[in-house]
Formats: structure tokens, C-alpha cells, sequence
């Protein structure tokens, strides 16, 4: 049981984590300053959202874990991110479609998870719900901005939700993990979020001018440890310094 | 040494936060809790105001330094994440401060920030107290402010903004 919740913890860390060093790729990167700083800060919430996790995650493990060591010197299969969170960049719609669509999703699973059982998960969700419901704000008013914007900018946006769409389906397949962590009332129904989600992205797409993508086969695997070949790279360079140099200090 | 609650409170008045030197830790609402056990041990606990503020360990490492340049012996700085931290608990003090040093304080109370995908909220500014104001971006030069810019005097000025 208390290795249920260690894996659990730890999907949610790897979320923040994983999207929180993709963003940061963009940092003297973004179009203009302001979207520059504005990824940037995002990253910066979602480092921090995965600190929290990690640092319960490597209480709950117990003996010499520290969320240094989660994060950076467990390999691919061990993270249990969603494979969405992995992906490449792209262009700025790719980045902010892929945003746009997450931060929904987190902003309704952070909304449940305020009610979990677990007191830690409990006070972490209160911390970041603040940061998320901003993040949805802001990627939203993206969405709308590129898709009702110049026909290039449309086109690029409507192609980048086509492409994205497919990985959009494991955020609400629930696995016997997150069943079993439900039924104790630790976990959220992921499920059970993907009608509010649906509501909610298709008022911002008819905002946006764009056509929702209808749900055909979906990617999954990530929450499990089946990763795509994106996430080697993504962790090469993240676990590289301290891999290099175990000791290394500020 | 023998201290006292109120005591450690008056040194927690002079730390300052590191991103915005006008504010104090207390001003700022970051410090919840002081607690002096016997023998002069004393644990203070802060709360981050974003999860991922960079300044937390250099504010912690303030805490600590100032306390023990005091005298206090045993020093722990605990960090707590609920209640989590909202702008409600800036004291007037410290918003005078803010826009005495060209930073919008935060407006209004916390319950009335915009809920998903709302309207924008109006600000003023701490220039010439012009309420004709404009959001440049919601993320500004730190985690806590977004970027404003007066359309009176064209100044442009960051806006703590409400959490």
C-alpha cells in the first residue's frame, strides 16, 4: 500500500518534472520577451510542484532517498510520466497547444485532488492549484489567440492539435493503481474528469476557431514506464551533471 | 540566552526578501510560526509564495543567519505548505512599501482573483494612480508579479499580483 502511494507521488512529480525541463528549453528561446518570460516562470512553477512531490516521494521511500535521487538517478522505465509531457517541443503551437491541453486537465485533477485523504497530497494540491488555474489561464488565451489569428498561425495550431490529439487519452485511463488509490480516497477519477475537460476545451476551440479532433486510438504507456524514444534524451540532459559528478554542490 | 517569542518576531522585521528588498519576510506574510522551546531553541516556519520561488533557501539562510547573529544558539527554519500563502497576508505596511518602490501591491482580496479563463482585472498604477492601465503579460520579471503599463503616463510597472 505504501508503495502504491510512492508510485503514485511519483507520477504526479514526474508530470511537473518532466514538463518543467521541456519548458525550460525555451528560456532566450520564446518569440518575444514577455512569452519568453512567461514559459520560463511556467517551468518554474512546475519544478517546484515537482520538488514538493519529490521530496514526499522520497519520504514515503524512506532510508537515503532525497528528491535529488528521484530525480535524477532513476532511468526511463522507472519515470511515470504522461508520454504527452515528453514530447518535443515543436513550435511555439505545438508547446502551446500541448500546454493548453494539459494545463485543463491539471487545473480539474488538482481541483479533486484538494479533497484527497492524504493530508500531504492535500496541502500540496493547495499550493498548486493557484499556479495551475494561472497556467490555464495564460495557454488558453494562447489557443485563442493563434487559432483566431493569421491563416498561418490558424493552420500551424489546428495541425498541432491533430498531432497532439492521440496522446490526450491516457490523462483519463485509469490503471489498477490509480483504481486501488481512488478507492482509498487518496487518487483522483481520471475518468471521471474527461467529460468536464471535453466541455472545456471545446468552448476554448470555438473560441479559438479550431475544430476539435474527434478521440480515435490513443497513446499510452507513460504512467506505466513505457516511454517514447523522447525521454532518453530528455533525462541525458537533465541527469547528466550530477551522473558526471555525484558530489557536485552549489 | 533567554529569548522571547515577540522578541524573535522584532529580528524577523529586519530580514528582507532578496527579490524585493523593501519587504521583509513579515511584511510579506512568509514567516507563520515562531516557537521557543526550552533553552533558547527556536523553530521558525515559512511557506513558499510559489512552489517554485528561488529565494526560499536564500531567505531560509537569512533567517538563520540573522537569528544566530542574535544569539540564538539553535536555529530551525521549518517550511510549511498550508495554509498556502495568498497576498492577503501582506500587511498594509508592506503594501505602502511595494508602491513606494514602483510595484503595484496586489488588489482587492485573494477570493476575488479570476477564476479559469475570466476577465482582466484592472490595476493601478503606482506611478501616477491612473486606473487606465494595461496587461502586457501576466508573468513578470519573478514567479509573483505580472507586467502592467500605464496608458496615462506610459510607464510601464510590475503588479504583485494576487494569489
Amino acid at each position: 500500500m505504501e508503495n502504491d502511494k510512492l508510485e503514485y507521488v511519483l507520477r504526479l512529480g514526474d508530470n511537473a518534472l518532466i514538463l518543467g525541463q521541456r519548458l525550460s528549453a525555451w528560456c532566450g528561446y520564446g518569440p518575444v520577451l514577455e512569452q519568453d518570460i512567461a514559459l520560463s516562470n511556467i517551468a518554474l512553477d512546475q519544478l517546484g510542484q515537482a520538488r514538493m512531490l519529490m521530496q514526499y516521494a522520497a519520504e514515503l521511500k524512506g532510508g537515503e532517498a532525497t528528491e535529488d535521487g528521484m530525480a535524477f538517478f532513476r532511468d526511463v522505465f522507472d519515470y511515470h510520466n504522461l508520454l504527452l509531457l515528453e514530447l518535443e517541443n515543436g513550435h511555439w503551437g505545438d508547446t502551446v497547444v500541448r500546454q493548453f491541453l494539459f494545463d485543463t486537465f491539471n487545473y480539474f485533477f488538482y481541483t479533486e485532488l484538494l479533497q484527497s485523504a492524504d493530508e500531504r497530497l492535500q496541502s500540496i494540491a493547495q499550493k498548486a492549484i493557484k499556479e495551475v488555474t494561472y497556467h490555464a489561464q495564460w495557454s488558453a488565451e494562447w489557443v485563442i489567440r493563434l487559432g483566431d489569428g493569421t491563416e498561418e498561425s490558424h493552420q500551424k495550431a489546428q495541425k498541432s492539435l491533430n498531432d497532439l490529439w492521440e496522446w490526450t487519452g491516457e490523462m483519463f485511463t485509469m490503471d489498477e493503481l490509480e483504481r486501488r488509490m481512488v478507492e482509498q480516497g487518496i487518487g483522483v477519477d481520471v475518468a471521471a474528469l474527461k467529460t468536464r475537460w471535453d466541455d472545456k476545451v471545446a468552448e476554448i476551440l470555438d473560441l479559438a476557431t479550431l475544430q476539435k479532433p474527434e478521440d480515435d486510438w490513443m497513446q499510452s504507456g507513460g504512467k506505466q514506464g513505457e516511454h517514447t524514444e523522447y525521454l532518453g534524451y530528455v533525462l541525458a540532459e537533465m541527469q547528466h551533471l550530477p551522473r558526471m559528478y555525484p558530489d557536485a554542490q552549489w | 540566552m533567554v529569548v522571547t517569542e515577540a522578541q524573535i518576531w522584532d529580528w524577523l522585521a529586519e530580514v528582507k526578501d532578496p527579490e524585493i528588498p523593501v519587504l521583509t519576510v513579515q511584511d510579506l506574510g512568509i514567516a507563520r510560526e515562531v516557537l521557543v522551546k526550552e533553552e533558547g531553541a527556536v523553530t521558525v516556519k515559512i511557506t513558499p509564495t510559489y512552489s517554485g520561488c528561488p529565494a526560499m533557501n536564500e531567505i531560509e539562510q537569512n533567517i538563520r543567519q540573522k537569528l544566530e547573529a542574535e544569539g540564538v544558539e539553535k536555529v530551525q527554519v521549518e517550511t510549511i505548505l498550508s495554509p498556502p500563502w495568498t497576498t492577503d497576508w501582506m500587511s498594509a505596511e508592506g503594501r505602502r512599501k511595494l508602491k513606494e518602490y514602483g510595484i503595484a501591491p496586489p488588489e482587492g482580496s485573494s477570493a476575488d482573483k479570476k477564476t479559469l479563463f475570466g476577465t482582466e482585472k484592472k490595476v493601478t498604477c503606482p506611478h501616477c494612480d491612473s486606473r487606465n492601465t494595461k496587461m502586457v503579460s501576466q508573468f513578470g520579471s519573478t514567479a509573483c508579479k505580472s507586467l502592467y503599463q500605464c496608458q496615462d503616463c506610459r510607464e510601464p510597472f510590475d503588479y504583485f499580483k494576487c494569489l
